[in-house]
């Protein structure tokens, strides 16, 4: 299994999306995919894509500073 | 099978490729398939360095308008046409393009951005495509 971490603080739309999908398409089942972001949308919409795709959200993660991390297994 | 976003690009403003291209990215991202018939005016963005040549829709103000959107994208710090474009074909979009309109505006197929294009053809390749689309949208 490996890990992959994605930076799209500062990203705009569709950007974080997209990059997630990019990563999911990459990565083998059983994967990890760590998101990090700071676009409001997205923290909504990237679980709604892992939804729509049957991947599993391990963990949303929101800290202070406007960031979150989203946690996908593939 | 897969779900599928169809989308007609007549219009080639600046705004509305921006549409066109971000509906698509997100289809694409959301596990949908997504195609794109480049029509008309939308056809013209796919010249070489065409993708970000069309006016604003509204408020082009000879240009100026256009430059005030645009800088104003970069601080809000919006991808470039180009990059959507790029990820779009990462992501497996599809992209038609119209040849009747090729025909009318003599626009020849060295013109284009040949390595975008997936297929050229007409009106039936378009519904060909969007009759099992759960989403079809003109621009």
């Amino acid at each position: 299994m490996t890990e992959t971490n994605i930076d799209v603080r500062g990203q705009t739309c569709p950007v974080p999306l997209v990059e997630c999908r990019k990563a999911i398409r990459k990565a083998a089942p059983g994967d990890e995919i760590i998101i990090l972001g700071t676009h409001p949308a997205s923290k909504k919409e990237i679980p709604m894509a892992c939804e729509a795709m049957g991947l599993e959200v391990v963990e949303v993660d929101e800290n202070t500073d406007k960031e979150w991390k989203i946690r996908i297994k593939k | 099978m897969t779900d599928k976003a169809v989308i007609v690009a007549h219009s080639g403003d600046l705004d509305k490729i921006y549409s066109a291209l971000i509906v698509a990215n997100g289809a694409l991202s959301m596990g949908m398939d997504a195609s794109i018939f480049f029509t008309f005016w939308g056809l013209q963005c796919l010249k070489k360095n065409g993708l970000d040549k069309g006016p604003l829709s509204r408020m082009n103000l000879l240009g100026l308008g256009k430059w005030m959107v645009k800088s104003r994208m970069k601080k809000a710090n919006v991808v470039s046409l180009d990059k959507l474009m790029e990820d779009y074909k990462e992501l497996g979009g599809k992209v038609i393009a119209c040849e009747m309109t090729m025909e009318i505006m003599g626009i020849k197929e060295e013109e284009l951005n040949s390595q975008w294009i997936d297929e050229y053809g007409a009106v039936g390749t378009y519904i060909m495509e969007a009759k099992d689309a759960k989403i079809t949208l003109f621009i």
